[in-house]
């Protein structure tokens, strides 16, 4: 990683870290040492929402995931994406997390894009929550050495047809402020990968599903795949397991 | 196979029908009888004297088809009933087997404080291993019941009933006396119940609204009205179907540690008055519970008499504690009903002249659903084209003419406060908090949702008068102004936007009386528990207003309860939804 995305992602991280200061009670002496509940304790989680065989022309395997671990208020946060076939897309996050509304997190950290292209590594500002109407949603801006910005946006939405089968239409668009050729990308609107995916929730943490999905690039990144003679986008039928612990 | 006894004997379950009702009827006699841990579970003992040696302990535990190894006393689930006389002074011996430190926290019952059993408060618990003798006056009487203090073991199923008698002998006679310990059972590990709500607040909600409720309410409301209320809680990203946070989807509700397939049966002879002491031991549950086929009369509330008045049905918050009467006149089997509010199950028991009856058991009720008046927007939901649901609620409400706008004007009355108020508006968005309620109002004539207008008489919280006038008739000489707040999708809970951590302790001068005006900010019940000292609820009935230690304050409502500050010490102030507490709905209040 050049020393400059190092520096931004660091500023970056302790502006999240110390976005609000927490308000400390005066000290008060417990009886046994213990306070009488726990309320500050460290909770650990992590989520494969998307692990999946897209199925047909060009056939691929994609997962998707994100994990957690900390308190109500600080948490550090993974995130991990790739498709292969040609892994493509691997984008990998680190991120301090600090709740910063009633719905929403401030991240803050590194991305790396570590697949078959060549490596690029980023800072990372973004934030993540529960929209107006029940949408999850993710937008991150991106700083990249030689001065590159990208910005991602991802969204997805649970409708319940019963309360275990769910229908979970979601979109994951990129961008990006100049082209880059290696990895495919182009100026502005670059790619969306997207879903339209049926679960039944066997039980919380262990949901199979079925979809429709589509992967592909947008204007310029269009025209760079096509003079490569590689598809351009496609839809395929997706199966999967949601699962998380 | 009916006997008489004034106390409590005769209770039957099909577990225990075998082994016969002599044992039990034995230990009644024998004051102080130290009990061992047995090696399985058995229905509790009824312990009386002055003089106690109880052992937590492991007791396994088989509810579901699994056996579990629950934490317990005297090696039942509930504990022994403990039988105490008002006036006395209590010695309890209590031995901690278990591998990790425990507690028992006398519920409702006037202390010292070092004897309340909250470790970090009251002291440091009782050891892995070690002893601890609680000693302490008995100054009151009636029905209350004890739990572990300690981590999650009271949802483990450490508690237990009990009964101190007056000295004076029961205002109200009855010729039988049962004990009925309502609770929550689960199989699962309590610590990873919390970490599922942590990452899926409805994880164990099974009844949401669906794109076949969408149809099926468009139907019955229109098409318009029902997109209208399904924005209008998309907007707010709040679930109207947010009734309980932990369902029948793990629980199995007990009743006296028995689940509803092995019938707890309590017998009675045909025209005896039958004095029923429900106690809800649950962590998370609210019961709505009747007896189908008798009336009962509410004797007490929270062991403290009220003037007797007749229901059909009372919702019972948990750690609360009711006693009725009733009177079957059939030779009959009758059903004891406790349906979870959000009906997903139910604990059932039987009342029956002899052993190995049952009565049909009622279906459940629809399940609740919330409303604007549950959001603190009550006054809000007839401008606005609401659901019908909504309306029905509004209407209710409305009995009350003027009532969201008085909760208004409370809300904003000048006075003297315990420090600077957090207003609405500064509470809204913040973290903790999810909703605020704009309009709350009083909700005490309201028996609570899902009980309206069910064609049945339930309690409400107005209809409590006690029996005799409050002790102390000053004037509270301030307000101490709590929101309970919470976020239901990080799974944060607290007061005034605040967890137990980030806050400070409430401050009492010794003797002071202080008002606590509590405005529920969260579409949830919860039910406050004050330690210590009385809740006396501002209910309307003034001097007669009723002693409580657990106050249920519905969604969306305000209401007040003054307290004496008559016993110093540190004591623990909080939501009884265990749940709730653990994760920051928690208060130490100093009286000094």
């Amino acid at each position: 990683m050049n020393a400059r995305t190092t520096m931004l992602a660091s500023a970056i991280m302790a502006a999240v870290s110390g976005a609000a200061s927490a308000q400390s009670p005066s000290t008060m002496v417990y009886p046994g040492g213990m306070p009488p509940v726990m309320d500050n304790n460290i909770y650990a989680h992590a989520i494969l929402e998307q692990f999946e065989d897209r199925v047909g022309d060009g056939q691929q395997f994609r997962y998707d995931g994100q994990g957690w671990i900390g308190t109500d208020l600080d948490k550090l946060w993974f995130k991990s994406e790739g498709t292969t076939g040609r892994f493509g897309d691997g984008d990998h996050e680190i991120l301090l997390d600090r709740a910063v509304s009633t719905y929403f997190d401030l991240q803050g950290g590194v991305r790396i894009d570590l697949d078959d292209g060549p490596t690029r590594t980023w800072a990372a500002l973004g934030v993540q929550g529960l929209s107006l109407y029940f949408f999850d949603i993710e937008a991150t801006g991106y700083i990249g050495d030689r001065g590159r910005t990208a910005a991602r946006f991802q969204g997805s939405y649970d409708l319940l047809l019963t309360n275990r089968l769910i229908l979970q239409p979601q979109v994951e668009i990129n961008f990006y402020g100049q082209a880059d050729r290696a990895r495919q990308n182009g100026s502005g609107l670059s790619d969306i990968d997207s879903g339209l995916r049926l679960r039944y929730e066997w039980s919380r943490k262990f949901a199979p599903y079925i979809g429709v999905t589509y992967a592909g690039s947008v204007g310029q990144a269009r025209s760079l795949a096509r003079e490569r003679g590689e598809s351009a986008g496609a839809a395929h039928f997706t199966f999967g397991l949601r699962s998380w612990f | 196979m009916s006997f008489r006894s004034p106390d409590g004997g005769g209770a039957l379950s099909r577990r225990t029908f075998v082994r016969g009702t002599a044992l039990s009827g034995a230990s009644l006699l024998m004051p102080g009888w130290t009990a061992r841990a047995d090696t399985q579970a058995q229905t509790p003992q009824i312990l009386s004297g002055t003089e106690f040696d109880l052992r937590i302990g492991r007791t396994p535990v088989n509810i579901t088809g699994r056996t579990i190894m629950a934490p317990s006393v005297n090696g039942s689930v509930p504990g022994p009933t403990l039988r105490w006389r008002q006036g006395d002074i209590v010695t309890l011996r209590v031995h901690n087997a278990l591998d990790e430190t425990s507690s028992i926290h006398w519920h409702g019952i006037r202390v010292p404080s070092e004897m309340d059993g909250v470790p970090g408060l009251s002291f440091a618990g009782i050891p892995a291993g070690q002893k601890f003798t609680y000693r302490f006056p008995l100054h009151q009487s009636g029905t209350y019941w004890y739990h572990s203090h300690s981590g999650f073991q009271e949802q483990q199923g450490l508690y237990g009933a009990l009964i101190v008698a007056p000295r004076a002998g029961e205002a109200q006679h009855a010729e039988r006396d049962h004990v009925v310990v309502l609770s929550d059972w689960t199989d699962a590990d309590p610590a990873g119940i919390v970490d599922n709500l942590k990452f899926q607040s409805d994880y164990y909600n099974f009844r949401q609204r669906t794109v076949g409720t969408f149809f099926s309410d468009a139907a019955r409301d229109g098409l318009g009205p029902t997109i209208r209320d399904r924005l209008r809680w998309g907007r707010m990203r709040m679930s109207a179907t947010d009734i309980a946070d932990v369902s029948g989807a793990t629980y199995t509700y007990l009743c006296n540690g028995q689940a509803p397939a092995a019938n707890w049966t309590g017998l009675f002879r045909p025209g005896e008055r039958v004095r029923l002491r429900f106690i809800n031991a649950s962590a998370m549950t609210l019961f709505d519970v009747r007896v189908p086929g008798l009336d009962m009369t509410v004797v007490q509330a929270d062991g403290n008499d009220v003037e007797p008045f007749v229901v059909d049905e009372f919702r019972i918050g948990v750690a609360e504690t009711y006693d009725v009467i009733v009177r079957p006149l059939e030779i009959r089997a009758y059903t004891i009903f406790a349906q979870s509010e959000d009906r997903t199950g139910f604990a059932r028991g039987t009342l029956s002249p002899r052993g190995g009856l049952a009565a049909p058991i009622p279906p459940m009720d629809p399940r609740p659903v919330r409303t604007m008046i549950d959001m603190g927007m009550g006054g809000m939901a007839g401008m606005d084209a609401g659901s019908a649901e909504d309306r029905k609620a509004a209407d209710h409400g409305d009995a009350m003419p003027g009532m969201a706008m008085d909760g208004m004007e409370m809300g904003s009355m000048p006075g003297p406060m315990s420090g600077p108020e957090p207003d609405s508006a500064r509470l809204k968005g913040s973290i903790g908090v999810d909703n605020v309620a704009m309009m709350p109002r009083d909700r005490l004539d309201d028996p609570g949702d899902g009980l309206e207008n069910n064609g049945r008489r339930v309690l409400t919280y107005a209809m409590l008068r006690a029996t005799r006038p409050g002790a102390d008739p000053r004037p509270p000489s301030r307000d101490i102004v709590l929101h309970l707040t919470g976020n239901m999708e990080r799974y944060i809970w607290g007061f005034d936007g605040k967890k137990f951590s980030q806050a400070e302790p409430i401050r009492v001068g010794l003797g002071e009386r202080v008002r606590f005006v509590l405005i529920n900010d969260t579409m949830m019940e919860h039910p406050i528990h004050l330690h210590g000292l009385w809740s006396e609820l501002e209910n309307g009935e003034d001097a007669f207003r009723p002693y409580k230690h657990t106050v249920i304050v519905q969604p969306g409502e305000r209401l007040s309860y003054l307290v004496t500050a008559d016993v110093p010490g540190r004591w623990a102030f909080h939501c009884h939804l265990m749940y709730h507490m653990e994760l920051g709905m928690f208060r130490t209040v100093v009286v000094a």
